[in-house]
């Protein structure tokens, strides 16, 4: 049996239970609580005219406003697009002399650049191209095709062994597995390559066997790879006077790429970007630290040695 | 509480004798579930009360004026003296203009803060709350609306019982009208500390500032008018948590509004020409409670919700020299002083260096000398290093190594800088650069009162030990050969 008695304290009704002599206050809620829960629900229903709300079988309510967050979306998208545009086209006719002139478009193609990398590139270049085996490193200054913008633009319009009619073409010989030359001529074809290479340092090629494969490269190599392992960039064979190898810098690994004559293919991005995106691709990939400079060199900007980046940030 | 016991006295300020004050939230009284009743606070007259109008009006003013104050910094840089820009990441302060990376500045500000009101509280007790605290000051400055409205002590409680009528209906509504007005300004002169004043006033009425303006005006129009106008003690008995720290801050030497009991007890109402002997000083007049915004009783002693505000020092030292008896029987004093006292002793003392107060203001006069010092020999020329972390290196066709590296060129002044960049603390490190001066040093522009980012490669030779080495990267301006130096490591794979 509960008895509801008024509290002489605060003059407030109890709710007539107890417990060991405690009771409780039944205090109302307050007055402007209330009200403003009472503002929440019209401002709901206000709500529900105005913007999109309900569910209904295979839509939506509209709302007179006709807000739609999809619609903002595409249009905030297209003002971007708008607002770069005029910068990728003036990358889409920028020398190299232009670039290295003008920091703003620096600034931009490598912004532009990263982020298209990124997107596109990251998976199997890694990231800042930091290169994977089979997929070459681009931040260092050894290149296959050539480090120049102009070239680095050219290998990603047409791509690499590509679907592309243009595509850079390149087959190594698969000497091992094709047969072309004996286990033991591709092992002294192997030390031959460590001989004439920065990696004889660390693997000592054996001179005899090195001397034996001598002939055989001068027969199979020398007319891709050059007579001094110099390489040929216009036929894309890579130097082998240097000590990075494309896939891997063991002694096993080297034998095996004679053996198998690896090539990767990289896609053509001609059709999926505009020559401004290609060109600022290019510049962040030339400037990730190994790029080399165009045949027709940049004219030297005056005073200063200027640094690869320099933005200001206010 | 039954509503006859506030059943107004006539208003004669001649008369001391018994008003007939309630203190509602008198020590006896105190339930913590009791109803908030209404304070209707007397005006009182005297020191205490001028200088509280003082402080006011110097405080207000300080905060209202402030924003306006310009100070020349050169083309193209605010020309307002007080200002917080977060857009641009500034904070300047007259000839003070502190980056980000600075706000160390701000906590020793705190901390000076903190200290100073340690002192204070040593010293005087409650000082701040009573005359500074931006509650005291606003709930003080509304009690006075609402007293030029509404009339004092007796008028307002005559109002408050009376009922409804266009007369009070009228007052209420201008005195919550100007209550507002106040507000609105309060809240309107805090966002002028956080962008230009003079344009952000035009842009205001406008209806062209920043929402964000218009939101925080909302915001602290409402707390302001919430705050003074309908909560006032309550936010410094129940919101605070200084009332709190302050028992832990004084101690029996400390001064705080003191009702001195060994002299006005025993107390009780006395008739005019009645003899003094054998009873106290306090003739039980309750001038002290009516005057009080807090609602209590400074007899019941030392209590949480006295912020010390010494209005009831004003009110019974007119009571005094009315009755002829001498002042301050509500005084500054400490609980050394009453025991003393209580014990015999005449003398009052007053011991205001004690270990206490001397360690408070040795710790202030440190803390302000280190900011001193910071802020005298602040770099204008700084300089941060993010190494690229993918690909952690690259071996170059030579075999050698190479590191990239982002520098972030920091100049805090207010020119462009030529500074020249160099690698130093790795044997065979040098800068990789399409152009370099002869000492194989990098020359970049730091723009004015900028971070300016540039790219640098490091090559080191393929001998460096495999892991991570360390190495500096130092600027040094080409005009002032100011220099700035930052750590920072090269890593190398070791061989293949
Ligand atoms: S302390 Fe002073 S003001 Fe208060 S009741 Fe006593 S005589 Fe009156
Ligand atoms: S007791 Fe006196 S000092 Fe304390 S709040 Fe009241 S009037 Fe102010």
């Amino acid at each position: 049996m509960t008895k509801r008695e008024r509290d002489h304290v605060s003059g407030t009704e109890t709710t007539g239970h107890e417990w060991d002599g405690l009771r409780e206050l039944d205090t109302p809620l307050p007055r402007w609580w209330l009200h403003v829960f009472y503002a929440t629900i019209a401002i709901a229903i206000v709500y529900w005219i105005l913007m999109p709300a309900w569910p209904i079988g295979n839509g939506y309510t509209k709302g007179v406003l006709g807000w739609s967050d999809r619609a903002n979306v595409a249009r905030d998208l297209q003002a971007l697009e708008a607002g770069r545009a005029a910068m990728f086209q003036r990358f889409a006719t920028a020398t190299a002399a232009d670039i290295a002139n003008d920091p703003a478009l620096q600034e931009f193609a490598r912004a532009a650049g990263e982020s298209v990398f990124g997107d596109n590139c990251r998976t199997c270049h890694g990231a800042g191209g930091a290169g994977a085996p089979g997929y070459p490193v681009l931040a260092d200054d050894v290149w296959i095709w050539g480090g120049s913008i102009a070239d680095i633009e050219h290998t990603l319009r047409v791509g690499i062994r590509s679907d592309h009619p243009q595509a850079r073409m390149s087959a190594m010989p698969a000497f091992g597995r094709d047969r072309l030359l004996t286990s033991q001529e591709i092992g002294d074809v192997t030390e031959f390559v460590i001989s004439i290479s920065s990696a004889n340092a660390r693997l000592n090629a054996d001179a005899n066997a090195a001397s034996r494969g001598a002939t055989v490269y001068a027969q199979q190599c020398a007319l891709c790879h050059g007579g001094a392992g110099a390489g040929d960039r216009t036929l894309g064979a890579p130097s082998l006077r240097d000590d990075v190898w494309l896939y891997g810098a063991s002694r096993d690994e080297i034998r095996r790429q004679v053996e198998l004559g690896r090539g990767g293919v990289m896609p053509a991005w001609e059709q999926r970007f505009d020559a401004g995106t290609l060109r600022a691709l290019a510049y962040y990939v030339h400037d990730l630290g190994g790029g080399e400079p165009d045949a027709t060199p940049p004219q030297a900007s005056p005073a200063e040695a200027a640094p690869v980046q320099q933005s200001a940030l206010r | 509480m039954d509503p006859s016991a506030l059943a107004p006295a006539p208003d004669n300020a001649e008369d001391a004798h018994a008003i007939d004050a309630e203190a509602v939230n008198a020590k006896a009284r105190r339930q913590l579930y009791a109803k908030r009743q209404a304070i209707h606070p007397k005006l009182a007259h005297g020191p205490f009360r001028t200088l509280k109008w003082e402080a006011m009006i110097v405080l207000l003013a300080i905060y209202y004026i402030t924003p306006w104050l310009r100070w020349d910094r050169g083309v193209g840089r605010p020309d307002q003296a007080v200002l917080v820009d977060f857009e641009g990441r500034r904070f300047y302060f007259f000839f003070i203009e502190l980056w980000p990376q600075e706000v160390y500045y701000i906590t020793g500000l705190l901390v000076l803060a903190a200290l100073g009101i340690f002192l204070s509280s040593a010293l005087f007790g409650r000082v701040w709350c009573g005359y500074a605290c931006p509650q005291t000051v606003w709930t003080d400055l509304y009690i006075h609306v609402e007293r030029l409205i509404e009339g004092d002590r007796n008028a307002r409680l005559r109002l408050a019982n009376a009922p409804f009528s266009r007369r009070k209906i009228g007052k209420k509504v201008a005195k919550h009208a100007a209550w507002l007005i106040i507000a609105a300004a309060t809240g309107g002169a805090w966002v002028f500390y956080f962008a230009d004043a003079p344009s952000l006033l035009h842009d205001l009425f406008t209806g062209a500032a920043a929402p964000s303006a218009y939101l925080f005006v909302g915001v602290l129009t409402f707390t302001t008018y919430v705050l003074a106008g309908t909560m006032r003690e309550q936010v410094c008995t129940y919101m605070c948590p200084w009332p709190r720290i302050q028992a832990a801050m004084i101690d029996k030497d400390a001064l705080s509004v003191t009702y001195r009991r060994d002299r006005g007890e025993p107390r009780g109402s006395h008739k005019r020409g009645q003899s003094w002997e054998l009873r106290g000083d306090c003739i039980d007049c309750r001038q002290c409670i009516a005057v009080c915004p807090q609602g209590i009783d400074i007899r019941d002693g030392d209590q949480l919700e006295c912020i010390n505000c010494a209005l009831c020092i004003d009110a019974c030292d007119d009571v005094m020299a009315k009755v002829d008896r001498p002042k301050g029987l509500i005084a500054y004093d400490s609980y050394a002083n009453i025991a003393r006292r209580l014990e015999g002793e005449k003398h009052t003392r007053y011991r205001l260096i004690r270990p206490r107060t001397v360690l408070y203001g040795v710790l202030m006069a440190i803390v302000a000398a280190i900011m001193i010092y910071g802020l005298a020999t602040r770099h204008s020329l700084d300089i941060n290093v993010i190494r690229d972390r993918s690909p952690p290196f690259v071996r170059l066709a030579d075999g050698s190594l190479r590191n990239d590296y982002a520098l972030k060129l920091m100049n805090k002044s207010d020119r462009p800088r030529r500074v020249a960049i160099s690698v130093e603390g790795l044997d065979g490190a040098h800068l990789q650069a399409a152009r370099l001066d002869a000492q194989g040093r990098a020359i970049a522009t730091a723009e004015a009162d900028s971070v300016t980012t540039v790219r640098v490669h490091v090559v080191a030779p393929n001998r460096v030990p495999e892991g991570s080495n360390r190495l500096r990267f130092s600027i040094s301006d080409l005009e002032t050969g100011e220099t700035a130096e930052s750590a920072s490591a090269f890593l190398a794979g070791g061989s293949l």
